[in-house]
């Protein structure tokens, strides 16, 4: 009797399509982001996160319709992620249905975006993407907070950073590992219970997995209140269902 | 007009009109603003998110506190998330008083030192899928099992003065209701439109619904004399 950890699959999305190879049988259209939400949702994804890769300010735009033709279909938590710059841009995602949006690198250049739009649509729909890596070996653990995909230093301490953030109003903290991101080796465990230890905040930890066991992990030893994972939901490895069967063998409490 | 959802301007109230869409699709519903068309709906629903003082006072600004207690007086409502909270008399969260409806406070979770079951530590907001202890008998509640999972996302919670207007109950940092009815109103903490199943098929039953009569004093006044009128 308690609240679930979540699972959340993770859909990339270019130009209006999403990417990574998907590979479920019967999907009339592997690309279809309506139909993998869909799927995803009948397996029992807790929440679904839609994470904008296009890189041109032209694409942008067709994430819109996207997200308003998944949420006339599937009803749990939509989050819509990537290029977010702006409280238009919060606002312009939130009017199309999504429930959260994700900012990262805009709250760095202008941490005052999380304030704002958290002032303004409340804490509840804005989570804080952070972007770790690794700058200092254990003992002494440290991680830096990176942008363009892992390539550009902020100069900024994860742990600090999403301190600042959640001082900041942000409701929620998507912690990826660079370091493990399509690794899938697991995820970066001391990381993600630094961070998740220091915040009143939930985190989704994020970056590494590759088996259900890697889930499980994050949950029992990363502190995680919840996990996100693509590749192994996407290339059809498992299903959520079967993420969730293990999690609950292994007594962390799911909704299934 | 068959169902309004008021909007005063706080927060998304898309996933609420679809979900609406989704279980009754040849009922014409409205998100609005307009005190005169939630006066001509047959059903309303009563939204919320973001911090209460703001969507106090946005209500206000609009003119629909009227709008908001004669519904609850006079039609089914479904209060969601801090429509619920609304409903009462005060909030904790900066100290604001509320539409005074239901008498009760709205209080902020205090995790203190607790621990969950698994030893873990309780984050605010209370995010995700929790379970729901049907307390009362309620025609909303039909075809849900007792102890479904439902999506919540909140930091403060109603205490209810009347235990006997709980209808329901969910365990985080403490065992605080999750929902309430009373006459023609019913409002829960959580977010049916976003609740899968169990949300959709609560949704369904809030359009059939059909509520007695309000047996409080007064139920026959007009709108804006008293806002404690639901009382008895």
């Amino acid at each position: 009797m308690a609240l679930a950890k979540r699972i959340i699959p993770c859909l990339d999305v270019n130009a209006g399509r999403v990417v990574k190879g998907v590979n479920f049988v019967g999907l009339r259209d592997a690309g279809d982001p309506v139909e993998i939400a869909a799927r995803y949702d009948e397996q029992g994804a807790d929440e679904l996160t839609f994470l904008d890769i296009t890189a041109s300010s032209d694409g942008r735009d067709l994430i819109l319709p996207i997200i308003e033709a998944v949420a006339a279909r599937v009803f749990i938590p939509l989050t819509v992620g990537g290029g977010v710059r702006s409280v238009a841009d919060v606002r312009r995602l939130l009017n199309a249905g999504a429930d959260k949006v994700s900012i990262n690198t805009a709250a760095i250049q202008n941490p005052q975006l999380v304030a704002d739009a958290a002032g303004h649509y409340g804490s509840q729909c804005i989570v804080v993407a952070i972007d770790a890596k690794r700058t200092a070996p254990a003992p002494d653990s440290k991680w830096g907070v990176y942008t363009h995909g892992g390539r550009k230093d902020s100069g900024l301490d994860a742990i600090e950073w999403a301190l600042r953030v959640q001082e900041l109003g942000a409701g929620e903290i998507l912690l990826t590992s660079m370091d493990r991101d399509g690794t899938q080796v697991g995820f970066d465990i001391e990381l993600t219970r630094a961070v998740s230890d220091a915040l009143d905040i939930p985190v989704i930890a994020s970056g590494g997995v590759g088996t259900l066991e890697h889930l499980v992990d994050g949950i029992v030893n990363g502190h995680a209140d919840a996990v996100l994972a693509a590749s192994i939901f996407h290339y059809g490895t498992y299903t959520v269902r079967q993420a969730k069967e293990l999690m609950a063998a292994r007594g962390i409490e799911v909704r299934i | 007009m068959d169902v309004a959802i008021i909007d005063y301007g706080m927060g998304n109230l898309r996933s609420v009109s679809k979900a609406l869409e989704h279980v009754a699709p040849a009922l014409e519903i409205a998100v609005t603003d307009d005190p005169e068309v939630v006066a001509r709906a047959q059903r309303v629903v009563f939204p919320g998110q973001g911090a209460m003082p703001d969507c106090m006072r946005e209500l206000d600004a609009r003119g629909l506190r009227p709008a908001v207690i004669e519904a609850a007086r006079t039609k089914p409502l479904l209060g969601i998330c801090i429509g619920l909270q609304m409903l009462f008399d005060a909030s904790d969260e900066g100290n604001v008083a509320g539409l005074g409806l239901l008498p009760g406070r709205v209080r902020r979770f205090d995790p203190g030192t607790a621990r969950d079951s698994a030893g873990g530590r309780f984050k605010v907001p209370h995010m995700g899928w929790n379970r729901v202890r049907q307390t009362l008998a309620h025609p909303l509640w039909q075809g849900i099992p007792s102890d479904s999972r439902f999506y919540f996302v909140h930091s403060y919670f109603v205490v209810p003065e009347e235990p006997g207007i709980i209808a329901g109950r969910t365990e985080y940092c403490s065992d605080f209701a999750c929902a309430v009815a009373r006459d023609n109103v019913f409002a829960v903490q959580f977010h049916p439109e976003k609740s899968g199943q169990a949300g959709l098929q609560l949704l369904t039953n809030f359009i059939a619904w059909q509520p007695a009569p309000a047996q409080w004093p007064g139920a026959a006044a007009q709108a804006g004399d008293t806002a404690h009128a639901m009382r008895t």
